[in-house]
């Protein structure tokens, strides 16, 4: 029915007329099973045909941006977890690079890989997460429990090596929070090895029913032109036919020395963000398999500047210094010097990047924060015109939006 | 003697509703069990043993609800809407046979509590009914999801009731009688419908299933779009009413499937009718659970193309084969 209108002359017909044809004004939220969060969406209505879709945001504000500047650089990193909290460790990379960035610090390679390992993690965990609850919004609901018991091995793995399952703030300024636990890599193979056939049954549920292409199919078509005008980034960019990803175009963590492919699809609609996101699990698990081979049970995790990075616990019951270092860091954190940077990274949902001014203290000076579901969440009134209040669903559903990113 | 037969009536009425009544209760708590070994859960099995008692402390839950009123509804149509919704899934299977006529000191006795020539014209005319309910609570209700609910559920009834007339047209044909303990006497002897009517068992099983508003056809609730839709603003007992007719008509559906595709009562002699009708209706019962964890939910316009471009089509070219065979013009 709504596939057949073209959006230009709904809103000729539509909203022109909409003195005479009464209009319904519905608040979807900020209460609503399916906005994932407090999102609400001021949806102008016309039957069900939806004239026009305005996300009103603002409900979990926490000002993140503003806190940050009161903290030190180390302490400011607990609350990028907080942001995107379905994959904590990618918005954590985002702001370690960054300060390291500006600071110049040398990290070690093998940081680096289980940096990598743990953003695919996260990356991993975040889209089961997405399918799961995309799914069960479309009507299907018991593929969120087989997502959320696949996560559970994830949340398991980052518990191990991080001691918390949520919020782990496991990469640090200058590398990582601990090592990798005894007994990581077996487990984490074992749960290499295992995931390829839980996604084939994903598959086998969803991809190929008919039912799911049927929802969308068609629906919240966005084209290149305004996917790029809106600053959409991640999946729902390259299912428009984009082929942007940070990791290949602006390579940070050694990302270049690893074989993975960027799944791109060119027709924008809701079928092609689910693709993409389904296969960029798959990479994500390649990706992870090659970083599991790099990594060298035992080598550096962090950096030796210490400076930056606390000295391990022998050290300072020993050595004058090594205390002296301890308590700076600890009391006082470290300084940044002046400077601004920029510096993104491929988050599960788009770019995520903190953009850092230091004014050379150990606090910094502006703290910002480009979180993806932002900016992506700004494609959903051109998603959403002409079509039906079910295809809002779907296209708040396929945009993977999280509301602690929104309203950082 | 007419005293007599109005005595056994109003016997088989109470039975029948009492019969229901726990089916419904025991048909939610098998749902959630099952939907709850579906999803790798346990479901509800903390009340009683295995959970046998939670559908009484649901019920007492219910009832002591209070009932709210929302201001600016409509307080005649807001009360009287679940009403309607029950009766009506009630009132239908006052026609379904349950088993084979027993002879009870003397007296045979029909398990089903009225026999009329037209049956299967009385359970469409009721199964619409109930749709009534449900457009009723939505208008009334002041709340911009239940009237959405509400309009998506008249746009349904139009979609899938033709193809679902449709559908049975070939047994009446075949039978030659709307009565349905004619047309489960002629399975018992003959064949059962399903193997010579596949494709208007599957429409009948699909529009029995948006009948009862149960997904891949509950758009009337949508949980993820209209919240709650029709019933957004009910609470306790009424609520529990809508929740009764959803449940109740369920099995009416499922009564139905077995009554005139699986020849109702008739099976092998080891075990007397009514088990093997209750064993068929669990059997489909089951698949309607199974279906609520699989599938996803259609789009209510995508329902609409889908029961006129598909359903009916279908139904109605069946129909014509069957006319043809039955008339001997082939």
């Amino acid at each position: 029915m709504a596939q057949g209108v073209k959006t230009d002359d709904l809103f000729e017909t539509g909203l022109h007329s909409s003195l005479s044809r009464e209009s319904m004004v519905l608040n979807l939220g900020p209460q609503h099973p399916a906005t994932h969060g407090v999102l609400r969406v001021r949806l102008t209505l016309d039957g069900e045909t939806v004239l026009h879709a305005e996300p009103v945001i603002g409900y979990l504000h926490t000002g993140f941006e503003k806190t940050a500047e009161t903290h030190t650089y180390q302490q400011a990193n607990t609350l990028t977890d907080r942001m995107d909290y379905l994959s904590p460790l990618t918005n954590n990379l985002a702001y370690v690079l960054a300060v390291e960035k500006l600071m110049g610090i040398e990290v070690p390679k093998r940081a680096q890989y289980i940096r990598v390992l743990f953003s695919e993690l996260s990356r991993l965990g975040s889209h089961l997460v997405w399918l799961g609850t995309h799914v069960m919004d479309l009507g299907a609901m018991s593929v969120l429990f087989y997502c959320l018991r696949e996560r559970e091995l994830i949340l398991d793995l980052i518990e191990q090596t991080a001691g918390v399952r949520m919020n782990p703030s496991y990469f640090r300024v200058g590398g990582l929070a601990y090592d990798l636990p005894e007994g990581f890599h077996e487990n984490c193979q074992r749960f290499l090895d295992g995931f390829p056939k839980w996604m084939q049954s994903y598959k086998n549920l969803v991809q190929g029913n008919p039912l799911i292409e049927d929802r969308l199919k068609g629906v919240g078509r966005l084209s290149k032109e305004d996917a790029l005008a809106l600053s959409a980034t991640g999946p729902i960019l390259r299912a428009s036919g984009v082929p942007m990803d940070l990791r290949k175009s602006d390579p940070y963590c050694f990302y270049d020395e690893f074989e993975f492919d960027v799944p791109v699809r060119t027709g924008g609609d809701s079928f092609d963000r689910f693709w993409v996101r389904m296969e960029e699990m798959e990479q994500s698990v390649r990706i992870m398999n090659q970083a599991l081979a790099k990594i060298d049970p035992v080598g550096a995790y962090t950096t030796t500047d210490r400076k930056v990075s606390l000295p391990p616990r022998e050290e300072i019951y020993g050595n004058m210094e090594a205390l002296i270092h301890q308590f700076k860091l600890v009391s006082g954190g470290f300084n940044v010097p002046k400077g601004e940077v920029y510096q993104g990274v491929e988050g599960p949902k788009g770019e995520m990047g903190f953009y850092i001014v230091s004014d050379g203290g150990a606090r910094p000076y502006r703290w910002r924060a480009r979180t993806p579901s932002f900016y992506n969440l700004q494609t959903m009134p051109t998603m959403t015109r002409g079509g039906l209040v079910a295809d809002v669903i779907v296209a708040i559903g396929t945009i993977d939006i999280v509301l602690g990113d929104v309203d950082k | 003697m007419i005293l007599l037969s109005v005595v056994i009536t109003v016997v088989k009425v109470i039975i029948l509703i009492g019969i229901l009544m726990t089916g419904f209760a025991y048909t939610m708590l098998l749902e959630r069990r099952l939907l709850g070994f579906f999803q790798l859960r346990l479901g509800p099995n903390r009340v009683g043993p295995m959970g046998l008692l939670q559908p009484l402390a649901d019920a007492i839950k219910m009832m002591t609800k209070e009932d709210l009123l929302p201001s600016a509804a409509d307080p005649l149509v807001f009360r009287l809407a679940p009403v309607a919704a029950l009766f009506a899934a009630l009132a239908v299977d006052a026609v379904i046979p349950f088993g084979a006529p027993i002879h009870l000191f003397g007296l045979t006795i029909s398990l089903d509590i009225a026999n009329p020539g037209i049956g299967l014209l009385y359970v469409f005319a009721f199964s619409s009914l109930g749709v009534y309910g449900l457009v009723l609570a939505g208008w009334s209700s002041q709340n911009k999801y239940s009237l959405l609910g509400g309009v998506r559920s008249s746009a349904q009834l139009i979609s899938y009731e033709l193809a679902m007339g449709l559908s049975v047209l070939g047994i009446l044909i075949t039978v030659g009688s709307a009565n349905l303990e004619t047309i489960v006497q002629f399975q018992a002897h003959h064949w059962w419908f399903v193997f010579t009517q596949v494709i208007p068992f599957l429409v009948f099983f699909t529009t029995a299933i948006a009948e009862t508003n149960r997904i891949p056809f509950d758009l009337p609730e949508a949980e993820s779009e209209l919240v709650a839709g029709y019933h957004t603003e009910y609470s306790g007992i009424r609520f529990a009413m809508f929740y009764m007719a959803e449940y109740i008509n369920m099995i009416t559906a499922s009564g139905m499937a077995v009554t005139l595709f699986f020849g109702g009562w008739s099976g092998w002699s080891f075990l007397p009718p009514i088990i093997w009708f209750l064993l068929k209706v669990g059997a489909f019962l089951f698949v309607f659970i199974w279906i609520r964890a699989t599938l996803p939910r259609f789009r209510y316009d995508r329902l609409m193309n889908f029961g006129w471009k598909v359903l009916v089509p279908l139904a109605f070219v069946y129909v014509l084969a069957t006319a043809a065979l039955a008339s001997g013009a082939i």
